[in-house]
């Protein structure tokens, strides 16, 4: 038997218990012409009910950072080092550490899907435009259940009514480009939802969507999360969609955490150099008509040429000469929930 | 849909107008008419025609009106099945041309049978393992397929094989059955000749089709959507295989319309070396001793027989893409 | 992979060791990365040299390629021993001279005996770029006796030099590629471009013409058309209508790849910027579309190149193309045709040797220059 599906899990975990723990991630992909540490030493908790926002410019490892943890790095990316610890079942199991696991064997598959799964930024290139929608929802309920095709069928038609389809009997039979942008979103966290998996990563959910339909999907991944008790991982370089759906915030720069903290805390008292500038760019309508919206000056380095110490530090306007260029800066721990990797607050120097 | 396919008909039938004007063109092109060529061999056999005969036999042939209506003539005729008389063989085109043009489908359709077969598995192993050995040596075997013209490629065949093995690699029937009326020994002797013509055909087009296949995957290697199937926890084999294998199967398809022109083409020459029964033979015989209505109906219908294979092909591709299917409705 | 990963970062990178990136022409950029591909590199070399042995010819012969004599029918390759007897370099082949015997009149093979090699020494006469009347060649015989002759490859059954004759057939089989190429460059750029630019009835008339074009079997047809040919017109005349009949079939890939550029660069932001910026149309195409596919267009012309030398040398290789007393890979290989000259004279395959090795030279440099114009395509 399949898993019913229900509006609200039989025994959903209870809201923050811990599930996924990354501790010292190192993602690197090696070529000739160099390293690129794609993730370079990340740590974070995401617990059950709750959001945990990873936010940065393009480029620094967000998305790295996710399959790392499905352990779908395309070649030649490799989990040099860390730990992934997921406690699988919503926190009932015995932790697992995935870091461990390679990357096509059996136990990681087993997790992929149905532990954790991945919600895609681009919903158009994110399906293969060769199959029905429906065909590749069944897949994966056949996949790691074993359904019958009309048990899976009639799961994938309640999948898309869960997450607002209309039509679902007739949309389940179509092709992806039949669809909406913002109905292929839909159907995209359907599919992610079909195994009724307790960690879902979102990887920049809505910034191909028009803003109607980014506050449309943003408000079913609230909704869904509430009643199915998931631990969510919301990647993205927005701020905004940051503020509105993250409970714990994760900055990073060319694959360093520089600042961790509770979304009120990260907003109001921002302390890292970077996360700051990054606040200061957002577009307010408090803000004074016609003034120069704030930008970061430069650009991020290229990823083979990394600046030597903080890696920010050609960028920071706090620069501190002899100490920022010289070694990279430890996480400076302030309080239990809140952490910064910069020389203002220590840096270990 | 039915647009595509409308468009896809309208296209072959103007396609095989225009090989059918072309052909007349190069029955048309020799200076004099077939008049001037008969009183020629007239002369030559010692009997002479006079002015007023030759007249009466233009006037009999059509060939004072002009040209369009000649051609009207032609085609008519060839629309019922009559292709003329060929003055080297003194018999109807039809009998003359005979089997060798199922024999140049029979190799033509083996060939791209053989291009796909070998270049499908090679493309997606190229693909699925770059840059390994077994990459490079299939990128180095394919660099001299294509480079190696295939009548050269036969040359070389047929040399090594009398050189070393002392046979004759050439033909598509060993010497008893070549007059023989056919039986299943006769068909299985023919089974036995046709790979060698039809790799040393398929072969060129196998090292394209394998560069394809490759560079379309590696593409679609890339895409997101592969990402999405690796996160449902599918195998890789089954990713691979079921995504973007399937959609670099697409273009891949859609090759077949030029590779089918090109492998009727390529038989044309390697039938010559390797004295295949085809129309290609006749073809150059043909051309070279003037005999134009022979060498034009054969030109008609290698085209034509293209034409319907580039069509049968695009609906192959209009069946497998949905995308296509679905541009209507 | 880490270019594609990081692509967007790795173009906006403003450090200064890349800013001459940023300054540098298309054609610049294009050169950069092509260096980096050596075999392309290898192939650039290896395609050059062919062309010296084209214009060079002559000099590189050693015999009249034309000059014919019964007695030395089929006869072998002659190898060059480097070193003579005694340890020194002097190259030397050995012949073996038949005499007339004085008394008996009979036919005595003397045993073979060695003749020196020379270089810059006199042979046929010939011009240089059609403007030096010389007769100087590369290599030679020193002091030959009447019948001794050097054939490094051997000869045909007519007795002529096969080496020389292959210098004259690259020449031959080498110019008729690069006129076809430019040809059917013209006839590309002008109806794609054309296609490109006025779009509507226009680039429909113009695409279905290439599917029609593609859609036939294209060896049949250029058999028929230079079947045609008048057996009286002279070989200047029948070469030229070759290269029309084979360029007039082969401009379609060209003219794709023009057009699809073309309408591709259109929707780029500096063309748009342009625009904006009020520059006319042709300034658009020329001053700021032209360059950016300049390379699209030399690769696909170095793509394009063997498969007119393939068609050209099958054409003649089968006796419709050029016609002897002309000399081109094609008639050379059409000797080679038969099984029994393959037998006696297994030699006349050498011919096969640079069709094959100038095809391969053109595919890899082909392949590399369109890696290096297009990085991200």
């Amino acid at each position: 038997m399949p898993p019913t599906l229900m509006a609200e899990r039989a025994a959903a975990p209870a809201a923050g218990t811990p599930i996924l723990s990354v501790r010292g991630l190192k993602t690197y992909f090696r070529a000739d012409d160099g390293v690129v540490r794609a993730v370079d030493g990340v740590s974070f908790d995401v617990r059950a009910g709750r959001t945990l926002g990873i936010v940065g410019e393009s480029g620094c490892g967000k998305s790295i950072t996710a399959r790392s943890i499905l352990g779908i790095v395309d070649r030649p990316g490799k989990i040099e080092a860390g730990e992934v610890w997921l406690t699988p079942g919503g926190g009932t199991g015995a932790p697992i550490d995935l870091a461990k696991l390679a990357s096509d064997s059996a136990e990681m598959r087993a997790i992929r899907g149905k532990e954790i799964a991945l919600v895609f930024q681009e919903p158009m290139s994110s399906f293969s435009h060769y199959y029905t929608v429906g065909n590749q929802i069944m897949e994966a309920i056949r996949l790691h259940s074993d359904a019958t095709k009309q048990q899976a069928h009639a799961r994938a038609v309640e999948l898309l009514r869960l997450v607002g389809v209309p039509k679902p009997e007739r949309r389940v039979d179509e092709y992806p480009f039949q669809l909406s942008g913002g109905l292929r979103q839909r159907v995209m966290i359907a599919m992610a939802l079909a195994c009724d998996p307790h960690v879902l990563i979102a990887d920049e959910p809505t910034t191909a969507l028009d803003v109607t339909t980014q506050a449309q999907i943003l408000d079913l991944m609230r909704e869904l999360q509430a009643k199915r008790a998931l631990a969510l991982i919301l990647i993205t370089h927005d701020m905004g969609v940051i503020a509105e759906m993250a409970d714990d915030v994760v900055v990073m720069y060319l694959g360093r955490v520089v600042e961790r903290g509770p979304v009120d805390a990260i907003f109001h008292d921002p302390k890292h150099p970077y996360t700051q500038a990054l606040l200061r760019s957002i577009p307010s309508i408090m803000a004074t008509p016609r003034t120069k919206l704030a930008t970061i000056s430069g650009s991020i380095p290229h990823p083979l040429n990394r600046p030597t110490g903080c890696p920010f530090h050609p960028r920071c306007p706090d620069f501190k000469p002899g100490v920022c260029d010289k070694a990279e800066p430890a996480t400076t721990v302030i309080d239990d929930r809140r952490e910064v990797a910069c020389f203002l607050y220590g840096g270990g120097a | 849909m039915i647009s595509f396919f409308v468009r896809r008909l309208l296209l072959a039938i103007l396609t095989m107008w225009v090989v059918s004007v072309l052909s007349y063109v190069i029955i048309q092109l020799p200076p004099g008419d077939f008049v001037d060529t008969y009183i020629s061999q007239q002369s030559a056999s010692g009997s002479t025609v006079s002015a007023a005969e030759a007249q009466s036999l233009r006037e009999l042939y059509g060939l004072d009106q002009p040209v369009w209506i000649q051609y009207g003539k032609w085609i008519t005729r060839i629309l019922t099945g009559d292709f003329g008389e060929s003055m080297e063989w003194r018999q109807p085109v039809k009998d003359v041309i005979g089997d060798r043009l199922w024999f140049t489908v029979l190799i033509s359709v083996a060939a791209l049978l053989v291009t796909w077969g070998l270049a499908l598995p090679i493309g997606i192993y190229s693909a699925v393992r770059q840059y390994s050995f077994g990459d490079y040596a299939f990128t180095l075997i394919g660099f001299v397929g294509l480079a190696v013209p295939n009548f050269l490629l036969a040359l070389i065949i047929m040399y090594l094989s009398f050189r070393y093995l002392g046979a004759n690699a050439g033909g598509l029937f060993s010497a008893e059955f070549e007059l023989a009326p056919w039986s299943w020994a006769k068909l299985w002797d023919l089974i036995k000749h046709l790979p060698l013509p039809s790799v040393i055909l398929a072969l060129g087009g196998t090292a394209q089709l394998i560069r394809i296949m490759r560079a379309n995957l590696l593409d679609e290697l890339r895409r997101p959507y592969v990402v999405t199937a690796r996160a449902k926890g599918l195998p890789e084999r089954w990713v691979v295989l079921k995504y973007p294998v399937r959609a670099a199967l697409n273009p891949f398809a859609s090759t077949v319309a030029y590779l089918f022109p090109y492998l009727v083409s390529g038989s044309v020459i390697i039938s010559i070396v390797l004295s295949l029964p085809t129309v290609g033979p006749l073809l150059v015989r043909s051309l070279i001793s003037q005999d134009m209505f022979l060498a034009g109906t054969i030109v008609l219908l290698l085209g034509v027989l293209t034409v319907i294979g580039t069509f049968i092909s695009d609906l192959v591709l209009m069946w497998v893409d949905p995308r296509i299917r679905h541009q209507m409705d | 992979m880490i270019a594609r990963l990081f692509g967007r970062t790795s173009r906006a990178d403003s450090a200064s060791a890349e800013e001459r990136f940023a300054v540098a022409s298309q054609l610049q950029l294009t050169w950069w990365r092509f260096r980096r591909h050596k075999l392309a590199l290898a192939s650039g070399v290896i395609v050059i040299l062919f062309y010296l042995v084209a214009a060079f010819a002559d000099f590189l012969a050693v015999n009249d390629p034309q000059d014919t004599d019964s007695r030395r029918s089929f006869a072998p390759p002659q190898v060059i021993s480097l070193f003579d007897d005694d340890g020194s370099f002097r190259p030397y082949v050995t012949v073996i001279r038949a005499r007339r015997d004085p008394r008996t009149f009979r036919m005595v093979f003397d045993q073979s005996s060695k003749v020196y090699l020379t270089m810059f020494t006199p042979g046929y006469n010939y011009t240089l770029f059609g403007l030096f009347e010389t007769n100087i060649h590369l290599l030679g015989l020193k002091d030959p006796q009447p019948g001794d002759g050097l054939y490094l490859l051997g000869t045909d059954r007519l007795g002529r030099d096969l080496w020389s004759r292959m210098m004259v057939a690259t020449r031959v089989s080498l110019t008729i590629g690069l006129a076809g190429v430019i040809i059917s460059l013209f006839l590309g750029i002008l109806l794609g471009g054309i296609s490109a630019i006025y779009g509507g009835v226009v680039d429909m008339a113009i695409q279905r013409t290439i599917e029609i074009i593609r859609s036939m079997p294209t060896i049949p047809l250029w058999m028929g058309l230079a079947a045609a040919l008048p057996s009286d017109w002279s070989v200047m005349q029948i070469y030229f209508a070759i290269t029309v009949i084979i360029a007039l079939l082969a401009w379609t890939d060209l003219a794709r790849v023009v057009r699809g550029k073309f309408l591709s660069l259109r929707e780029e932001d500096f063309v748009t910027a342009a625009e904006l910026a009020g520059a006319g149309q042709l300034r658009i195409i020329f001053r700021h579309m032209l360059p950016s596919f300049l390379s699209h267009i030399i690769a696909a012309t170095s793509l394009a190149l063997p498969a007119m030398i393939i068609s050209e040398t099958s054409l003649s290789f089968l006796g419709l193309g050029l016609r002897p007393p002309a000399i081109s890979w094609g008639i050379l290989l059409q000797d080679a045709q038969n099984i029994e000259a393959l037998a006696l004279a297994p030699w006349l395959l050498m011919a096969a040797v640079p069709v094959i090795v100038i095809i391969l030279a053109f595919n890899f440099l082909g392949d590399g220059l369109r890696d290096a114009a297009d990085p991200y395509g």
